[in-house]
């Protein structure tokens, strides 16, 4: 067994082929010239794979979570609360781990120089947020709800609204950037980003379920996102014991 | 044993092209300084199928240090010491060309499947609008011949040219080069994690 701790170590699990979204989906047209069209090769989780950037000791700023108080006055929008906890495919908290998002302000338009959405941009939302997981996995963000906004991917083409997330989790194998979405949202049909997860039960798992007991009477709407990173297998993945 | 419940993973989605204000606003190309004694600069361009150079990707790297430790409470090889102020992360955006750099050290080999030992290799992620999901690669080091040639990942590809995609070309002393393809005849070799 001490031999085995030095070089036997436990993978990841491996997601099933339909809970991402494909390389190549061609209705999401920016997938076309830049999907992987050779197959991928297996890559054992070695102690490369099963490490990954440790954020614990990274200074997060106390206002970091708030994109409401970033500036000198309160954006314009629907102020809400975002939150939920961070867990591995056992249920386990994630803890201590860097949750980084980005969004669009209000009118559907980001500060990002490369955004020409004829929206306004305010001066008081930059859309842009990173807290640390506690000790249950909990995440909150305080934000404005985005706004919709047109992309040009095909006629009248107009993104949900949506929050990016960015995840470490424990290891090179667990990273995770995605997107969370709003329920009801009347653009989910028409948008091959969100329709590029093929199962129907994994689409629902990006979209954040509205929150009445975490709502802030008199002050801000709240949505849960709960987010599931992968978990690890049992058992040292080396075979040379047996 | 214990039959847990499994919860379902969260979908991957695209990083979409505006990530820059929230992930590279902040400088973390730099692993050592530039006048580390042992840095070397690791730049390529990231290219699309059309051999377009792809200006809105963000390049992730991970890796040991040079004594093949990594910053990481999983790694317990406390006899190969810890570096002050290298964390082993590195995060860079493709600029207008496409390019991207990274200043870092050679990374000490570390242990692999089956107890066999692995060259040094620098492990990638690049996540782009049109990438629904980050792909992985990874760099190995020109000046490892032996070690790459024993190396259980590179020679579970059989093809020799899509292996060779793997390894880094050096130019000068510290300074390599590694281009991504995400595409076409000259495409990465990109991993299933």
């Amino acid at each position: 067994m001490a031999q085995q701790s030095r070089s036997g170590v436990a993978g990841y699990r491996r997601d099933d082929a339909e809970v991402h979204p494909p390389y190549l989906y061609p209705d999401y047209k920016g997938t076309r010239l830049r999907a992987p069209e050779k197959p991928l090769i297996i890559l054992p989780h070695t102690l490369t794979e099963i490490t990954g950037p440790v954020y614990g000791h990274e200074p997060v700023g106390s206002l970091d979570h708030d994109l409401t108080r970033q500036h000198k006055g309160e954006p314009l929008g629907e102020r809400i609360i975002v939150h939920g906890r961070v867990l591995d495919g056992d249920g386990r908290p994630v803890r201590n781990s860097l949750v980084e998002i980005w969004q669009a302000n209000a009118t559907g338009r980001y500060i990002h120089q490369g955004d020409r959405h004829p929206a306004p941009l305010d001066p008081n939302f930059s859309g842009a947020g990173r807290c640390l997981t506690d000790d249950e996995g909990r995440y909150r963000f305080v934000t404005v709800k985005p706004g919709a906004y047109p992309w040009g991917n095909h006629y009248n083409a107009w993104r949900p609204a949506h929050i990016h997330f960015s995840l470490f989790g424990p290891a090179f194998a667990t990273r995770l950037v995605t997107q969370m979405y709003f329920p009801g949202d009347p653009l989910f049909d028409q948008d091959p980003i969100f329709r590029s997860v093929r199962d129907p039960k994994a689409r629902e798992r990006l979209i954040s379920s509205f929150d009445l007991e975490a709502t802030e009477p008199e002050w801000a709407l709240a949505y849960r996102f709960d987010i599931v990173l992968r978990g690890r297998e049992a058992t040292p993945t080396e075979r040379n014991h047996k | 044993m214990t039959p847990e419940p499994r919860l379902e993973p969260t979908p991957s989605q695209t990083v979409g092209p505006f990530f820059h204000f929230a992930l590279t606003e902040e400088d973390r190309s730099r692993l050592v300084a530039l006048d580390h004694p042992r840095a070397v600069r690791i730049e390529g361009t990231v290219h699309d199928g059309a051999g377009e150079p792809v200006t809105d990707a963000m390049v992730e790297i991970w890796q040991a240090n040079s004594n093949g430790r990594y910053a990481h409470p999983e790694d317990h090889r406390d006899e190969l010491p810890l570096e002050e102020g290298f964390t082993g992360f590195g995060r860079c955006q493709t600029d207008t060309e496409g390019r991207f750099e990274f200043v870092t050290v050679k990374p000490g080999a570390v242990p692999g499947p089956d107890g066999l030992p692995q060259a040094p290799h620098i492990d990638v992620a690049i996540f782009a609008r049109g990438l629904l999901r980050q792909v992985v690669t990874r760099i190995y080091f020109p000046d490892e011949e032996e070690a790459n040639a024993a190396d259980p990942v590179l020679t579970s590809i059989e093809d020799h040219d899509l292996r060779s995609t793997l390894t880094a070309r050096g130019s000068q002393e510290g300074h390599l080069h590694f281009d991504i393809n995400l595409q076409g005849e000259h495409q990465t070799v990109f991993f299933d994690v």
